[in-house]
């Protein structure tokens, strides 16, 4: 159960960062599992090469990976704003694979494991031991979330980013620096998916394949309603939940492919998801 | 510049432009009738450059006629490969019939996708297509009374009416007639009232539905016409190959496919041809490349002595054979052509012709696309 709780947490992180920037700038990321790899090898970097604290590795990898999912945005796909989605998506599969080219290059295809404070430590909760590692996601993903609800309600960079997402050319009239805005929006994130990427490190194992998670995150991202940022959590444990009970009673193989079914079934029945509001296209 | 002036609608409606056109395509078909006589060691490699064309086409009249963008074609390339074999050698069925019904069913699993499609726009069906084409994977490892799971299943040689293909030269024929045979047919579709029907679902749902276009109906046929395509390129893909497993239907296929339409350029019969001659060229040159840009790398700082040379020769030979390096090359290659030549090589192509034939007076600005405030789709 908290298994499933706790990888429907990264499921549902993952989906925050696709929706965070649907939200914002109508692009679909294809490449934010990857860049959550990119996170969890950048993290693993520092703390297995260079030796550096956990935690100090943490937050530099967040900076880096924030950094760079800004300049991706500045000099990539601000330009292809306005086009069809369809280009979008072309693009954030093109340089997915880039990543995926590069972190290979980079960092070898082997598997690593991330030594953390949390591994293999236990607590027994009744009749129930409890892993440190899912705890840790559970924790993470509560407090990111928390952080994340009053950056947008309480700080001026925070409105504006919403403003931004209802009407760019309106924020544009009313002085937000609206390119600014998106390039912060990406960093955000990226910051999040660095997040997600370390806190899944020490459960599974980190490699290069590690962004494929970003397809079962579009499942989460999908049955909470794309527009919607509570509903990408709910749908990420739902998710999760769903796998954990499918590979419980299921025969073996339904595991991989229930999130898909789900979706399938949500799209065709319920397009808008759980608290997703589209309405019809206006002229 | 030729330019064509047109007094009725038929000559809007005719297959070729003009005769000037028609016998340029006649050249090309005969060249490609003479083409095994000159390189008669590659007629494998170019079989699968006619299975990716067909491919191309079938996405083409998806995504670049209907605007409907699939990342589930690798799913219907495999269902057409497997329901073909099945029948063929497990069925006995003749080889032809065989081949009809694999084209059947997959355009049968296409209507079956496409039916929610219809509730859906834009990015939502990519991702249900995406879902789609990983389940259908999941299936084909695990129903192993068809597929045979794992490990595999080796496919026969092609058994025509009692006329055996087992030559390269033989099996060339048959992709180059059922490549020709695909784009006369869509090529027809596309200037019926079908095809403009789908040009109008693409331009703007709205429009076309308000002068009286189905929606329903001809996204639907869209999907089964292209799923249909799909299953006949995966019937000669199975024999190109030869050997089926569930791992080669990937979603790196099916990105594939589209990186082929793209490349090509949307919306246009030629981008799919040679998108298809891109994506199946650009693995051999790759690794023409790997070989030889060390060695440019190696002359160029030899000038600088030779241990220098040496050494670099080295660092750069160690880069590129690198195995991860491949896809990073076609995530490239994508984002390029995005950034850059949004209507791929066809549109370049079509640039280059329109400077030449407009010589002193071509002006930039005639292709430049326009840049228009982010619109919404979430209007409320």
């Amino acid at each position: 159960m908290l298994n499933g709780l706790a990888v429907g947490c990264i499921y549902g992180l993952v989906a925050l960062g696709f929706v965070l920037i649907y939200k914002a700038t109508e692009l679909v990321n294809f490449a934010q599992g990857d860049l959550m790899m990119l996170g969890a090898f950048v993290c693993y970097m520092f703390v297995v090469w260079y030796d550096i604290s956990y935690w100090a590795a943490f937050a530099l990898a967040i900076a880096i990976v924030s950094l760079f999912g800004a300049l991706l945005d500045a000099a990539i796909l601000r330009r292809v704003i306005g086009q069809p989605q369809f280009a979008v998506v072309m693009l954030t599969i093109g340089l997915g694979a880039m990543f995926r080219s590069f972190a290979s290059m980079a960092w070898g295809s082997e598997i690593y494991t991330l030594p953390t404070p949390f591994s293999a430590q236990q607590t027994m909760l009744g009749a129930v031991s409890v892993s440190h590692e899912y705890v840790s996601i559970i924790v993470g993903t509560v407090v990111l979330c928390g952080a994340l609800y009053a950056f947008f309600t309480h700080t001026k960079m925070g409105v504006a980013m919403q403003a931004a997402s209802q009407n760019q050319l309106a924020a544009y009239y009313m002085g937000i620096p609206v390119k600014l805005v998106f390039s912060l929006i990406w960093a955000i994130s990226a910051g999040v998916a660095t997040i997600a990427g370390v806190l899944l490190a020490p459960v599974s194992l980190i490699d290069v394949n590690l962004g494929f998670i970003g397809l079962k995150a579009f499942a989460a991202a999908v049955l909470g309603g794309f527009g919607s940022i509570p509903g990408a959590l709910a749908g990420g444990l739902t998710i999760g939940l769903i796998e954990l009970f499918a590979g419980a009673y299921l025969p073996q193989g339904f595991k991989d492919v229930a999130a898909y079914v789900v979706l399938l079934l949500v799209l065709a029945v319920r397009p808008q998801g759980m608290f997703g509001a589209i309405g019809r296209k206006k002229v | 510049m030729r330019f064509i002036f047109k007094t009725s609608y038929a000559q809007d409606l005719r297959l070729f432009r003009d005769d000037f056109q028609r016998n340029w395509y006649l050249l090309l078909l005969v060249g490609l009738l003479a083409l095994p006589s000159v390189v008669p060691d590659y007629l494998i490699d170019i079989s699968l450059v006619f299975i990716y064309g067909l491919c191309g086409l079938s996405l083409m009249v998806l995504a670049g006629y209907t605007g409907l963008v699939s990342l589930g074609h690798a799913a219907f390339l495999g269902i057409g490969a497997y329901a073909h074999v099945f029948l063929y050698q497990d069925l006995g069925l003749p080889w032809l019939l065989a081949m009809v019904l694999a084209a059947a069913i997959t355009a049968g699993v296409g209507i079956v996708v496409g039916l929610p499609a219809l509730r859906m726009t834009g990015i939502y069906l990519t991702i249900a297509t995406l879902a789609f084409a990983l389940i259908i994977q999941e299936v084909l490892t695990h129903w192993e009374f068809v597929t045979n799971g794992l490990k595999g299943k080796a496919v026969n040689k092609p058994d025509i009416f009692g006329l055996t293909i087992d030559s390269d030269l033989g099996f060339y024929f048959l992709c180059l007639i059922f490549l020709a045979g695909g784009l006369w047919l869509t090529r027809n579709l596309l200037r019926m009232p079908t095809g403009r029907a789908w040009v109008a679902i693409r331009d703007s749902e709205i429009a076309a539905q308000s002068m009286g276009v189905n929606l329903a109906l001809y996204k639907t046929m869209a999907f089964a016409y292209s799923a249909a395509l799909m299953g006949i390129a995966g019937a000669l893909f199975a024999h190109q190959i030869r050997f089926l497993a569930p791992d080669i239907f990937t979603v790196l296929l099916s990105i594939q496919f589209l990186l082929m339409v793209v490349v090509g350029g949307l919306g246009s019969l030629h981008g799919a041809i040679f998108g298809a001659i891109f994506v199946a060229m650009l693995p051999v040159m790759i690794s023409e490349a790997r070989d030889a840009v060390p060695l440019w790398f190696g002359a160029a700082f030899s000038l600088f002595g030779k241990d220098a040379g040496d050494a670099v020769f080295l660092a750069v030979d160690r880069f590129v054979k690198q195995p991860g390096l491949e896809p990073g090359i076609f995530g490239l290659i994508l984002v390029l052509f995005i950034l850059f030549e949004p209507l791929g090589i066809y549109g370049r192509w079509m640039k280059i012709k329109t400077y030449f034939s407009l010589f002193p007076l071509y002006k930039r600005a005639t292709f430049k696309r326009q840049k228009s405030y982010m619109k919404s789709e979430r209007l409320r």
